[in-house]
C-alpha cells in the first residue's frame, strides 16, 4: 500500500490513527483498571465525612491544586519533610483525585495533625501573620461564608455512583453535618484528615 | 498483576516493536538507497515540487537504534507486565536504598547524639546547628522562625513554661503534643462574671484600670471555678498546662477585651505530636535547642 493512499484519505487516516494511539491507552491505562494496588483503598481509608467533603469542594473552588501538590514522591528527600511517599490505594475515593503537578507552595498529601486547627485558621485568614516570608494568598471569605447544606448529600450521592461507599446514614446525615458551618471549618477538617491512613514513616 | 495482564501487555508491547521494525525493513527495500535522484513525487503546489529521495541514513539508524534500545531497556527494566527486569529495579526499592545509605551515615551520629544527656548536648555547637535546622523546618511555622511565638504561639525564648521546661518536659512535648483545655466559662459564670473575672486575672499582675469592686466580685468567683487549674495563688499548673496569671506573660492578650474573650470562648491551644515525623532522636536534638533558647535568656538576665 502506497502512503499516499492513507494521505490522502481522511476516512482511513483516522482510523488508523486511533489503532496507533490505542496501544499505549491498552497497555498503560487498561490494566491499571484491574490491578489491585490501584483499585483496592489502603487498610483503613475512610470515605470523607460531609464536612470533609465540603471542605475538599471548597480547596477545589479555590484553586488550592495549583501550588499544592498531594502527591509525596518516593525520594528520600520527600519522605524526611512530608512523610511516607503516596500509594495509589490512598487516592481510590479521590474523584477527581488532586495529586497536582506544581509545587509553588509545600505538598499537602501528608499536613492532617501536622499543624493545630487555630494555625490553619490563622494561616487561611492571612498566611503572614505566622508564615511572614510566605506569599501564599489570603482567604478571608472563608470565614464569613457558610456552606450550603442542601449541595451535600446529592453530591455524596454522586460519588457512591462511582464507587465511593458511602452508606444511606452517611448521605441523610448530610445536610445536618454541614448545616450552619462556616466553610473554614470544612477547609480545616478536610485538612486535618489528608494523609493520616498512612502515618508511619521511619 | 496476572498473568493475563501481563501476557497482554508483553504482546502488545513487543508487537509494536517488531511491527515498527518489520514496517522499516518493508519500506526500505523499496527506496532508491544509495543514489540521489532527481524524480519527483509526482506533485505540484504552487510550483513547489518534491523530491523522491530516501531518509537520511543517519535518521534511519537511528530510528534502528530505537529499537534496541527499547528492547534492551525491557530486558533490564521492568516493563513488561509482572516481570521484574533484569536488574531488579523499582521505585520503592530505589527508595529503600536511598533510606539504607542515610542511615548508614547518619544513623551512628544521632545515636551518639542522643545518648548524650541535653544538659550536656547544649554545649554541643554543631548539635544546636542540628536541632535550630529541625526547628527551623518544622517549628518555626507556628513558634517563629525566632522561637518567639506569636498570638497563641508560645514564645519559647522567655524562659515562661507552660508545661515546664525542663529538658524531658520539652522532650515530652514535642513528642506527644499538648492539648490545652481552658472551658469557656461564659454559660457558667454569666456576661458580667466574665468581665469580673477578667478584672480580677489582670489585678494579679499589677496591671492600671482595674474596676476594684468588680475585681474583689471576681475573686470569689475564682476561688470557686479557677483554682482548680491556676491554683489559689493563680501561678497555674504545670501539670495540666495552665498558666501562671501572676506575671505579664500573655499568650492570648493580657488587655480586659483579651481577657474577656478568653473566658468567654474558652482555649484550646494544640501542640502537635512529633512523634512520626521526628523520631526520637531528632526530638532530642530539637529539645536541646529549644532548651538552649531560655538558657541563653538565663545568661542574659
Amino acid at each position: 500500500m502506497q502512503h499516499e493512499v492513507v494521505e490522502k484519505n481522511l476516512g482511513l487516516m483516522i482510523p488508523l490513527i486511533l489503532i496507533v494511539i490505542s496501544f499505549g491507552v491498552l497497555v498503560e491505562i487498561v490494566p491499571l483498571f484491574f490491578t489491585n494496588e490501584v483499585t483496592k483503598p489502603v487498610e483503613g481509608l475512610k470515605p470523607l465525612n460531609a464536612l470533609q467533603l465540603e471542605g475538599r469542594d471548597i480547596f477545589i473552588r479555590e484553586g488550592c491544586t495549583v501550588c499544592h501538590t498531594q502527591m509525596v514522591r518516593p525520594f528520600r528527600a520527600e519522605t524526611e519533610r512530608y512523610g511516607h511517599y503516596s500509594v495509589a490505594g490512598e487516592s481510590v475515593y479521590e474523584h477527581p483525585f488532586l495529586w497536582g503537578s506544581k509545587r509553588t507552595g509545600p505538598d499537602l498529601a501528608r499536613v492532617g495533625g501536622r499543624y493545630s486547627d487555630a494555625w490553619h485558621r490563622a494561616h487561611l485568614y492571612n498566611p503572614r501573620d505566622v508564615v511572614p516570608e510566605s506569599n501564599m494568598p489570603a482567604f478571608p471569605w472563608l470565614f464569613t461564608s457558610k456552606v450550603d447544606p442542601s449541595a451535600t448529600a446529592p453530591k455524596m450521592e454522586a460519588l457512591r455512583t462511582v464507587g465511593v461507599p458511602y452508606t444511606d446514614e452517611d448521605i441523610a446525615g448530610a445536610a445536618e453535618m454541614v448545616d450552619g458551618k462556616y466553610e473554614i471549618e470544612a477547609v480545616v477538617a478536610y485538612l486535618q484528615q489528608l494523609g493520616t491512613v498512612i502515618s508511619s514513616k521511619r | 498483576m496476572n498473568s493475563f495482564w501481563t501476557g497482554w501487555i508483553s504482546f502488545i508491547v513487543l508487537g509494536s516493536i517488531f511491527g515498527c521494525a518489520w514496517l522499516l525493513w518493508a519500506t526500505r527495500k523499496s527506496q532508491k538507497f544509495h543514489t540521489e535522484t532527481e524524480e519527483t513525487m509526482g506533485h505540484s503546489f504552487d510550483g513547489i515540487e518534491e523530491y523522491d529521495n530516501p531518509m537520511p541514513k543517519w535518521w534511519l539508524y537511528l530510528f534502528m537504534a530505537t529499537i534496541v534500545f527499547g528492547l534492551f531497556y525491557l530486558f533490564l527494566y521492568p516493563g513488561l507486565g509482572s516481570y521484574k527486569g533484569y536488574l531488579g529495579w523499582s521505585s520503592a526499592g530505589q527508595w529503600e536504598n536511598e533510606v539504607a545509605d542515610a542511615k548508614a551515615i547518619y544513623d551512628p551520629l544521632y545515636a551518639e547524639l542522643a545518648a548524650t544527656p541535653i544538659e550536656e548536648l547544649v554545649k554541643n555547637e554543631d548539635a544546636i546547628t542540628m536541632g535550630k535546622r529541625l526547628f527551623l523546618n518544622n517549628c518555626a511555622v507556628c513558634h517563629g522562625s525566632a522561637a518567639h511565638g506569636g498570638f497563641g504561639f508560645p514564645n519559647l525564648t522567655d524562659n515562661d513554661w507552660l508545661y515546664g521546661g525542663a529538658p524531658e518536659k520539652i522532650k515530652e512535648t514535642i513528642t506527644n503534643g499538648r492539648n490545652a483545655a481552658m472551658p469557656a466559662w461564659e454559660a457558667i459564670v454569666g456576661t458580667e462574671g466574665v468581665t469580673e473575672l477578667a478584672n480580677y486575672v489582670r489585678s494579679l499582675s499589677g496591671q492600671q484600670n482595674i474596676d476594684a469592686e468588680k475585681a474583689e466580685a471576681g475573686a470569689k468567683l475564682f476561688q470557686a471555678n479557677c483554682v482548680a487549674c491556676h491554683g489559689t495563688d493563680a501561678k497555674g499548673n504545670q501539670a495540666v498546662g495552665a498558666p501562671n496569671l501572676t506575671d505579664s506573660t500573655w499568650l492570648y492578650g493580657g488587655t480586659q477585651q483579651a481577657v474577656e474573650m478568653t473566658l468567654k470562648s474558652g482555649r484550646n491551644g494544640v501542640m502537635p505530636t512529633f512523634k512520626k515525623t521526628l523520631g526520637d532522636e531528632r526530638i532530642h536534638l530539637v529539645a536541646t535547642y529549644v532548651y538552649s533558647l531560655s538558657k541563653q535568656t538565663q545568661k542574659s538576665e
